[in-house]
């Protein structure tokens, strides 16, 4: 057995060899030229005020540019080359969620509700690398191999009715973006396996491991991004370099709550957890593909701050436990596991404290010993995430089937009022709003009703929109979009903007085939340039291979989307086809067989004949008839006017004839039943 | 029946060149006296058969799917309904004047479920007429220039998200409660919904956000809601007087609590909206009851005699009998019950359908006597409170927005021990958990069942088609009848001459009334009843002289009054029947058969037949009859006895129709009196 074994293992060895050998060669090939595929998987973990976590799953691969046409990659998924290339898409970005954010307990200002708070429903948008007049037909085979990849009706996004081009308000704004939501759009297990087949090690190894489908979509909010955006090749004939981001966002609620609820005193601490309580599963090993694969436990500012509160009060010591060696096991909280780093948030000007966020590296662990991050609250807190400067509502006004009003309320949060302070020391200190609107034509929007009411006191418009841009909607062409750059004052506590609409009427085939509840009005964006959701950490060293990090360092605006509204529209009661059929057949019959009558018949001659005949017969009818008929044209009769005394035509004797049968008839069938 | 057979006997006779149907309209209308016999007849007829045709409810969307799903409401959240029940009924937290700590406390409570909270600060609007407030929706109110501090009311409103929705729909459940003089049933409605609310901050099914709506009941419990929807529909954004209400010391005092909560964020001074609402519920339970078993009464009728979808009284119903073992009450004309005339008409009709039956055993539609007389007093209360066009409850006011809404009102059997308490929240806990639920299965709007429907009891409806014959047979002979008539007086003379001054005088009269409010009913009735007579005689003597002048007009003249009177009253009726078709029901039985007999009275006795003499006795009762506050008072009296009916009822009825918008107002005014004041004038005209 040994000896045969052991040719076996040579051969196997020799195998492996040359195999390795010829990796090498390859990869060599390619580090010539430029960079290799590379793969990232990180996940960050945040508990929330209202009791909840936040898990925010982040993928990225990215392709370098090369020179090979059709070339194979080795972890950038081919579809999404394919398609890049294809459609020439410079930026695209694609999401599917569930539920709704809540900005005011989650938060609205850190870069995560910033860039994955998304609107219900399917949300996308591209910019296209190509000439104008290509644009559209690009967009449209677009969204179908999009709603062939991911399963979902993004063809829908097709007809000109669904999309928009919105010309500066949305951020990376450029003639070549296009824009679509699908609000009623259900998002399943269906979309999310498509989507995780991009990934190298798909959900059999690394984080992804933990995607469990029962739990994912037990959550409060389940959205599913991905972003690509593709670095313009240089020179000609060379493949754009792609990098593609896929997040998924997901708020879950710990279990413990219902243990914690029995007993009346522990009912305000925060729900302790572990990753194998919320998903069911741990991660056992990173996976293999991945340059890095690592898990971020992050405490926000008004965490922290709260925290720091506490120990203060218990230990009266200065330094910051939270970052003392000490850190796992402090006062208020307990980790399962100990970080491998610490960052804290370089902390600005306008704030004192600062995040702090702790990673681990799950290059340590194993199958024998799986990666389990746990959350043991000791104390009860009380913390309020970071708003974004005003809180955007909107929302429906008036009732009935025939115009209303759509209402966007901004209401200034009570955080930003640190943000405001800084700047209120110069003479006009503004604060700049961006709302982009898309309405569907169906809802016919009047742009000239647009008021603004500003703490309750009406504005002038030109006074507050800086700039406005409007394109009215087309019946059944194009939606109505709205662009607007509002400029409030600081101090601003309420601003309200109020438009009015008319609704309109479809056509039958128009309506959706489901059930009809109304028709949804696409989620507004409101976003605020000039303030930033960044999160700078110190320690940069070990950043650059971080792309979640990285992403957060970015400077991009403060954006925030608005609720979906439902606009009942005037329905036909499609059970009921047969009914109106007949009614109107019926009526066009009466009329159309009267108004041929009325054409045909010659009047003068009927009546000459009419008074020929009661000569002849003195019969009353005829003469009754004639009579209401001129009547009826408002001439008077001529000739003899006969006295219509109200004559009776019932034949007495038919009648009781008719009377006598069914009487008979009547006491027949009861005689002999 | 009668007119096809008519039909057929006059086509024997060959007519050549005369179409059927011209030859069938003048057949009809030489024949109008019989026709109208025979239709009005037949007509009241149908309106005493409508018990007999009522269909049995059905659940008509399958959507709904009530009782499918097995309650969750358990003993857990029913103790937390008994806390809160207890700590409301606590007498520390009635310290305060304007009840603002029981208002705390709820607000507390809903706090602690993680529910988001607001107050929504309101003041009593006073009513305003608008004449056609039924053809528009409602607007936002007047901004009121003068507010007291002391002249408001708190709204306490808590919404729960739905875990997984959209946000695009909401349930609004409303329970009134006045926090100043609070009876055991209004503490004990709120235990209900709290317990239901704090089992729905916990389940996942949710896919409308639920709205909890705390209507400060002071001021009335209508005003509070319809305080709260006109916010929530029809905001004011430019609000001058509202600096002026936060100066109020209490009002601020109230928004102090939520420094001390633990989800500090969920509260808010805004007003906080959820989306489109689907259907709303009120929740009441009464405090004194006589009744040997739980009870649950079904409030439906809005203003204008607008009906929410028959399927949400059917999901309450099939729910509380079904599931919870409760009685529903609809309500009843209760002195009708014992009615002898009533008890022999079903008596007629079930021994009728016994012999049908027994005739053809597949016709069975006889009912009971009791039965029949049971489904007349509902029938007859609810043609009467859809005709009143006054909302029965707070539900009236989320039909103004094309809501579909009901109150439940609960009468427990027992006075309130523990166990009772605790069954009564259990029970009405999980039906109203179950109809919550039903609406949330719900994907579309309410629109597979009926919103024209007359209810002869909780189980059992006239839908639309049924009853709109019975009007149709009383309405038909008008048209004939006046054709007829103008046909018969312009053949003695051409000239034709309405005498349309007097409608004119009536809604001056009208506009007297309208001015005089500071006496008090009675007196106020009979100042009115005087100017009128007063300006209707001063009108005639002025305008209607001159036609009597000429004698040849005399003859015939009365009979193209009536045929006015008659055309004018079908159109009246066939306007009122789109807008309130109850009122013109009741209006058409009314003034039909008057309009029809009306002839002079000289005629008659110059005639001095016996049948001249019926048709006096007939037209000197109906005229009677018809007069508006004659009618108001027989009807009255006859409900309650004779000796509690004052003349001054009247009025005050008539006042509460204007207060509160109603169609029947306009239509009393513009129709009935008017042309009771012409066939009157007919009677009297000297021919």
């Amino acid at each position: 057995m040994a000896l045969l074994r052991r040719p076996l293992l040579l051969l196997l060895l020799i195998v492996t060899h040359q195999f390795l050998q010829f990796r090498i060669a390859f990869g060599s090939v390619n580090e010539e030229g430029q960079k290799q595929e590379e793969f990232y998987e990180e996940l960050l973990l945040k508990p929330l005020p209202d009791r909840k976590l936040l898990t925010h799953f982040h993928f990225q691969s990215s392709a370098p540019p090369s020179t090979s046409n059709g070339r194979h990659h080795h972890l950038f998924p081919k579809a999404i080359s394919q398609l890049v290339l294809k459609f020439q898409v410079k930026e695209m970005e694609l999401s599917f969620t569930q539920g709704r954010w809540n900005y005011e307990s989650w938060g609205g200002f850190d870069p995560i509700p910033s860039s994955n708070a998304k609107p219900p429903g399917v949300e996308l948008w591209a910019v296209f690398d190509a000439p104008q007049h290509l644009i559209d037909a690009l967009w449209k085979n677009l969204t179908h191999t999009l709603s062939g990849l991911f399963c979902a009706s993004i063809n829908f996004l097709e007809s000109s009715t669904a999309y928009s081009a919105p010309e500066w308000s949305f951020p990376p704004a450029s003639g070549k973006l296009r824009y679509g939501t699908l609000p009623r759009e259900a998002v399943c297990t269906e979309n999310l396996t498509p989507w995780l087949k991009l990934l190298p090690c798909r959900d059999k190894a690394g984080i992804s491991m933990l995607l469990d489908r029962p739990s994912i979509y037990r959550g409060f909010y389940h959205s599913q991004r991905l972003h690509l955006t593709s670095t313009g090749s240089g020179s000609e004939g060379m493949d754009p370099g792609i990098i593609l981001e896929q997040t998924l966002t997901v708020v879950l609620q710990p279990d413990s709550q219902r243990a914690s609820l029995a007993h009346a005193s522990e009912k305000h601490i925060q729900p302790s957890w572990s990753l194998s309580s919320i998903f069911g599963k741990q991660i056992s090993g990173r996976c293999v593909l991945a340059e890095t694969s690592s898990v971020y436990f992050l405490l926000d500012k008004g965490l922290v701050a709260e925290l720091e509160h506490i120990h203060k009060e218990n230990e009266k010591s200065e330094e910051n436990v939270l970052i003392s060696e000490k850190f796992w096991n402090n006062p208020s909280f307990e980790l399962s596991a100990k970080p491998d780093r610490i960052f804290i948030e370089e902390s600005s000007l306008l704030s004192k404290n600062a995040s702090v966020l702790y990673k681990f590296e799950i290059e340590k662990y194993g199958e024998s010993e799986p990666f389990d991050l746990g959350l043991f609250w000791k104390t009860p807190v009380v913390w309020l995430c970071q708003q974004a400067p005003l809180h955007a509502n909107r929302f429906l006004m008036g009732s009935g089937n025939e115009r209303g009003a759509i209402a966007i309320s901004l209401k200034s949060t009570q955080s930003s009022e640190g943000f405001m302070g800084s700047n209120s020391n110069d003479e006009r200190c503004e604060l700049r709003v961006d709302v982009f609107q898309v309405v569907p034509w169906y809802v016919k929007v009047y742009f000239h009703s647009l008021q603004v009411f500003v703490d309750q006191q009406p504005k002038a418009v030109s006074d507050i929109i800086e700039k406005i841009h409007v394109s009215p909607s087309k019946d059944k062409v194009s939606p109505g979009v709205m662009e607007l750059v509002l400029t409030l004052p600081c101090s601003v506590s309420s601003a309200v903007l109020t438009i009015e609409f008319d609704k309109g009427f479809l056509h039958i085939d128009e309506y959706p085939p489901d059930a009809n509840q109304g028709f949804d009005i696409p989620s507004a964006i409101v976003s605020f340039p000039n303030f930033h959701a960044r999160m700078v950490f110190l320690e940069n060293d070990s950043l650059n291979k971080s792309p979640l990090l990285s992403k957060f360092q970015e400077k991009s605006p403060v954006m925030s989307y608005t609720e979906v509204l439902l606009v009942p529209l005037t329905t036909p009661d499609f059970s009921m086809p047969y009914n109106v059929i007949t009614i109107t057949c019926t009526v066009f019959a009466l009329y159309f067989g009267s108004l041929l009558n009325a054409l045909r018949r010659r009047v003068a001659e009927e009546e000459r004949f009419l008074k020929d005949k009661a000569a002849k017969k003195m019969d009353r009818i005829p003469l009754l008839l004639s009579k209401l008929s001129a009547k009826l044209r408002g001439r008077h009769l001529e000739g003899p006017q006969a006295p219509p005394a109200s004559s009776s035509f019932i034949n007495s004797k038919s009648v009781l004839k008719v009377i006598l049968i069914a009487g008979l008839a009547v006491y027949w069938q009861y005689y002999f039943s | 029946m009668a007119e096809t057979k008519e039909k057929s006997l006059s086509d024997e006779k060959p007519k050549p060149r005369v179409r059927p149907i011209v030859r069938l309209g003048i057949f009809l209308i030489s024949h109008s006296f019989h026709v109208s016999v025979v239709c009005c007849t037949a007509g009241v007829l149908a309106l005493f058969l409508l018990p007999v045709l009522a269909k049995n409810t059905y659940i008509s969307e399958n959507a709904l799917m009530p009782g499918s799903a097995s309650p969750m409401l358990s003993n857990q959240h029913v103790s937390d309904g008994n806390r809160l029940v207890k700590d409301l009924t606590n007498p520390n937290s009635k310290s305060s004047e304007t009840g603002i700590e029981s208002h705390k406390i709820i607000a507390q409570y809903m706090l602690d479920l993680g529910a988001e909270v607001s107050f929504h600060k309101f003041h009593p609007q006073m009513n305003q007429f608008h004449p056609l407030h039924f053809f528009s929706s409602p607007d936002s109110g007047k901004i009121q220039e003068n507010y007291s501090c002391s002249s408001y009311g708190i709204n306490t409103v808590g919404i729960i998200r739905a875990p997984r929705g959209d946000g695009k729909e909401a349930i609004v459940l409303v329970t009134p409660y006045n926090a100043l003089k609070s009876g055991f049933g209004e503490a004990l409605s709120l235990g209900i919904a709290y317990s239901v609310f704090s089992l729905l901050t916990q389940v996942t099914w949710l896919a409308k956000d639920i709205i909890w709506l705390v209507a400060d009941s002071q001021y009335g419990e209508y005003a509070a809601v319809a305080a709260w929807l006109r916010e929530y529909q029809t905001p004011k954004f430019s609000s001058l007087s509202a600096p002026n209400a936060e100066m109020c010391p209490d009002v601020n005092n109230l928004f102090e609590l939520k420094g001390h909560s633990i989800s500090g964020s969920k509260f808010s001074n805004s007003f906080r909206r959820a989306g489109t609402m689907a259907a709303a519920l009120v929740l009441k339970v009464r405090d004194q009851n006589e009744q040997f078993e739980d009870t649950i009464s079904i409030y439906a009728e809005a203003s204008n005699g607008q009906m929410p979808n028959l399927d949400l009284i059917n999901v309450v119903n099939y729910l509380a009998v079904h599931r919870q073992g409760l009685r529903v009450n609809v309500e009843k004309l209760w002195s009708l019950l014992n009615s002898s005339w009533l008890k022999s008409l079903g008596e007629i009709f079930e021994s009728l359908a016994k012999v049908a039956k027994s005739l053809y055993p597949k016709w069975k539609f006889g009912i009971p006597a009791t039965e029949y007389v049971e489904g007349t007093a509902t029938l007859a209360s609810s043609l009467y409170y859809q005709a009143l066009g006054v909302p029965t409850g707070p539900h009236g006011a989320f039909r103004d927005y094309q809501v579909d809404a009901i109150t439940l009102e609960i009468s427990p059997k027992f006075s309130l021990d523990k166990v009772w308490r605790n069954d009564i929240l259990l029970r009405g806990g999980r039906l109203i958990e179950g109809v919550i639920r039903s609406v949330n299965n719900l994907l579309e709007k309410f629109h597979q069942s009926f919103f024209l429907y007359l209810l002869t009891s909780p189980s059992k409806f006239v839908s639309v088609g049924v009853y709109m014959i019975a009007f149709a047979l009383l309405i038909a002979p008008l048209p004939m009848v006046a054709a007829s008539l103008y046909v018969d007086a312009n053949s003695s003379s051409k000239r034709s001459k309405g005498d349309s001054s007097t409608p004119s005088a009536i809604t001056d009269t009208d506009e007297h009334s309208i001015a005089i409010r500071s006496w008090s009913p009675t007196t106020s009735f009979m100042i009115w009843v005087l100017l009128s007579i007063l300006s209707l005689l001063t009108l005639n003597s002025v305008l209607a002289s001159p036609l009597a002048c000429a004698k040849a007009t005399q003859e015939k003249e009365w009979a193209l009054v009536k045929s006015v009177t008659i055309s004018s009253v079908f159109i009246g009726l066939g306007l009122m029947s789109v807008i309130n078709f109850a009122t013109a029901e009741i209006g058409a039985l009314l003034m039909v058969p008057m309009c029809l007999l009306a002839q002079p009275l000289k005629l008659d006795v110059r005639a001095g037949t016996l049948r001249s003499f019926c048709r006096m006795i007939c037209n000197l009762v109906l005229g009677h009859i018809a007069f508006p506050p004659a009618a108001f008072f027989l009807l009255k009296g006859m409900l309650d006895g004779f000796g509690n009916a004052n003349v001054g009822d009247f009025w005050m009825w008539v006042e509460s129709l204007w207060a509160w918008n109603s169609a029947t107002y306009l239509f009393i005014g513009m129709v009935q009196l008017p042309c009771w004041v012409l066939c009157i004038s007919i009677l009297f005209h000297t021919c």
